[in-house]
């Protein structure tokens, strides 16, 4: 064997480990994460995932485009063609109170004038109209509920993880009872308190899905800060005599809150589906809001005569259906990732 | 064991103080005038009335006094009658059903209890089907296709694929109506000659030998179960894969293969029932977790079960009797779920020594 003498530069080591590259994103999310990141825009299906949602985000930004609203002040009312009954077909004209026709009209249909693309729902309200500020709707209390479950359950699972004992206990029990009920039973019952008090708007709902949807992430978050404790530099941190609030802002809550927000931020698709289900159930917005689920719940009186109107089931349907769908997609993709059995693979 | 199953009951009624604690505290929402559905069928229009009501029922006492007086009731002095009570089941009146809540749960719940025992069998049974299917065939066809099927059935709301379900089997083919019974067999069974059994009328009309009705209901229960099926199969889809993946790759399957077993042997004889350890809690929450689902379900198909009463009163902001259907639910699922940890302590080793 040869002596090779030292050289003080790194090629020989460089080539026999072959470094990777680290980027600017791998050093501040640091590895873990940085891993979950980059996983999450690798498969087909988290890129169809991730589409999906762009699109909708889309959507949302260019409503006023899209369905020019006749009162730019209250652009959330679906606005009616007369006052009819029976759903309108597809394609059929706009008679009474047309909205603004958009500046891409005529080019996109070659008309002149309106005409109800999706067709009208009972009483005259438009589809098209109701998916496309929906879509502003669905994102709007999305992201309320997924932002405050997230930050209540942050507070009291590292409350519970950080106090321990009798703390621990108490919390713990609490969050037992609050999820023995199934939870849109619960989050109908508290929507159905609420309204008289506050009267129909997104508020009860969405006050609703917030009070009994932070348990999960609490539990999450608690097992995660418990088992981060055990982790070489707590220890260290604690030697060298950090102060305990300290150890638990600074060093545990950022290394073990990374998967969870990531997990919590997909779960807006889950928050939607649960929102428009209590519309459905007719909790919640007052009628003629723009809300998929309340568009949804028109088509419960025409049940017997849906062959003839399908369009006012499935087109709501359909852009709920995709709109969840994006986000379950990425999930999936997280899930993978996030699976211990999966580290070192790919 | 022992020690684990006495650990788990007491934790019952901490439960339950919880639960009754949660929606008492709802209930407070509710102006002393509303609360007295507790008490009295009539709300009264009278101002006097009202004051009288508010002074004999304690509607204005403190919080103690009135959690004790809704958990026991009133004893009228002269007459002795008892009025409200949960712990008596006395719910209170509903208004929408014009019925005490107590007496609408016990006519409703049988029909919630006949769908959510046919659907059982189907969840279960299928859902772990399909899951082995997937890991015996890992990154195969029928891996792929439950990938997708689980993530568009995840997708699916309840709502809109009963609400498709119905345009399709019922608008279109008229195979599956919506609803309990057609006409023609609610008059048998409203009729002297149809006993009561069970209450459960696909069992009852059995017992009476008419398997025409029984056929009826049936037809009628198809698309609910179907709806309430698929959520839950995607869920059991995964669990049963991940479970059964890691159970394929452990020595003993392997020494089972280098022992010459044919391989239909190695996995339904030695993988699979190891690989059910997991699934059986999530059989047991999955159970618990139909009776949250009929809520949309029932009314979605117009079925009149607990589900749909608690969606219409919901609707109409019943509260007494939302909230009826609340504790009922809670008592239910508090006991169900004591049953199902206890026997997963005796499946799995490990959790009644953890």
């Amino acid at each position: 064997m040869t002596q090779v003498a030292p050289t003080g530069d790194n090629s020989l080591l460089a080539e026999s480990i072959s470094m990777r590259k680290i980027g600017r994103l791998e050093r501040l999310l640091g590895p873990d994460n940085y891993r979950i990141v980059v996983g999450m825009f690798k498969t087909p299906a988290s890129i169809i995932g991730f589409s999906l949602i762009l699109f909708f985000v889309l959507v949302a930004i260019a409503a006023p485009l899209l369905a020019p609203p006749i009162n730019p002040s209250d652009p959330y009312r679906i606005p009616r063609d007369g006052f009819r009954a029976e759903p309108q077909p597809m394609g059929s004209e706009w008679r009474v109170r047309q909205p603004p026709i958009p500046f891409w009209w005529k080019a996109v249909t070659g008309e002149e004038e309106w005409f109800h693309i999706f067709g009208t729902s009972q009483g005259g309200y438009d589809v098209y109209y109701g998916i496309i500020w929906g879509t502003r709707t669905a994102f709007t209390t999305g992201m309320i509920v997924v932002v405050s479950t997230f930050l209540i359950g942050i507070i009291v699972g590292s409350v519970s993880a950080y106090y321990g004992g009798v703390v621990d206990m108490i919390l713990m029990r609490i969050v037992d009872v609050m999820m023995t009920l199934p939870f849109i039973l619960a989050a109908l019952i508290l929507a159905a308190v609420l309204t008289p008090k506050i009267g129909r708007s997104l508020v009860p709902s969405i006050l609703a899905l917030v009070t009994f949807g932070w348990m999960g992430y609490a539990r999450i978050i608690r097992g995660d800060i418990l088992s981060t404790k055990e982790r070489d530099y707590v220890m260290a941190a604690r030697v060298i005599g950090v102060k305990d609030s300290r150890i638990l802002f600074r060093h545990i809550l950022p290394n073990a809150i990374f998967p969870t927000l990531v997990l919590a931020s997909l779960a807006i698709g889950d928050v939607v589906l649960s929102f428009a289900a209590l519309s459905f159930l007719g909790i919640g917005t007052e009628i003629g809001y723009a809300d998929w689920g309340q568009v949804l719940s028109f088509a419960r009186n025409w049940i017997i005569s849906l062959d003839q109107y399908w369009y006012i089931v499935v087109w709501p349907g359909l852009t709920l259906v995709l709109f969840v769908m994006g986000w379950n997609l990425l999930g999936d993709a997280l899930r993978d990732v996030l699976d211990p059995r999966m580290r070192g693979k790919s | 064991m022992v020690n684990y199953i006495i650990r788990r009951l007491l934790l019952v009624p901490l439960l339950l103080f919880g639960v009754t604690i949660l929606i008492f505290g709802m209930l407070q929402f509710l102006t002393p005038v509303e609360r007295s559905a507790l008490y009295v069928r009539e709300i009264p229009k009278n101002e006097r009335q009202i004051e009288g009501i508010i002074l004999k029922y304690g509607l204005d006492k403190p919080l103690y006094v009135q959690y004790w007086r809704w958990l026991v009731g009133t004893t009228d002095q002269v007459t002795g009658e008892r009025n409200g009570g949960i712990l008596f089941g006395d719910f209170g009146w509903s208004r929408t059903g014009g019925q005490p809540v107590a007496t609408l749960i016990k006519n409703r719940f049988p029909n919630t209890l006949d769908l959510t025992l046919w659907a059982v069998g189907p969840v279960i049974l299928v859902g772990i089907w399909l899951g082995v299917q997937a890991a015996v065939h890992h990154n195969g066809f029928a891996d792929q296709a439950g990938r997708i099927f689980s993530i568009v059935g995840t997708s699916f709301p309840t709502f809109v694929f009963g609400l498709l379900m119905l345009m399709i089997f019922y608008a279109n083919l008229q195979w599956f109506p919506p609803g309990r019974l057609s006409t023609e067999a609610s008059i048998v069974v409203n009729s002297e000659s149809f006993k009561t059994y069970t209450s459960l009328l696909t069992i009852d009309s059995l017992l009476n030998g008419r398997f025409d009705i029984f056929i009826d209901t049936l037809r009628h229960m198809i698309l609910p179960i179907l709806t309430l099926s698929y959520i839950s199969w995607a869920t059991f889809l995964r669990v049963t894969r991940s479970s059964m993946l890691e159970t394929l790759r452990q020595d003993y399957v392997t020494t089972a293969r280098a022992k010459g077993l044919p391989e239909r042997d190695v996995i339904y004889k030695h993988a699979r029932p190891n690989a059910m350890i997991s699934v059986i809690t999530l059989a047991g929450f999955t159970v618990v977790g139909l009776m949250g689902g009929v809520v949309i379900t029932e009314t979605v198909f117009d079925y009149p079960g607990i589900g749909k009463a608690a969606a219409e009163a919901a609707g109409q902001l019943d509260v007494v009797t939302v909230l009826g259907f609340a504790l009922f639910n809670g008592l239910i699922l508090i006991v169900a779920n004591v049953v199902v940890d206890i026997l997963y302590a005796f499946v799995d080793p490990r959790v009644r020594l953890s």
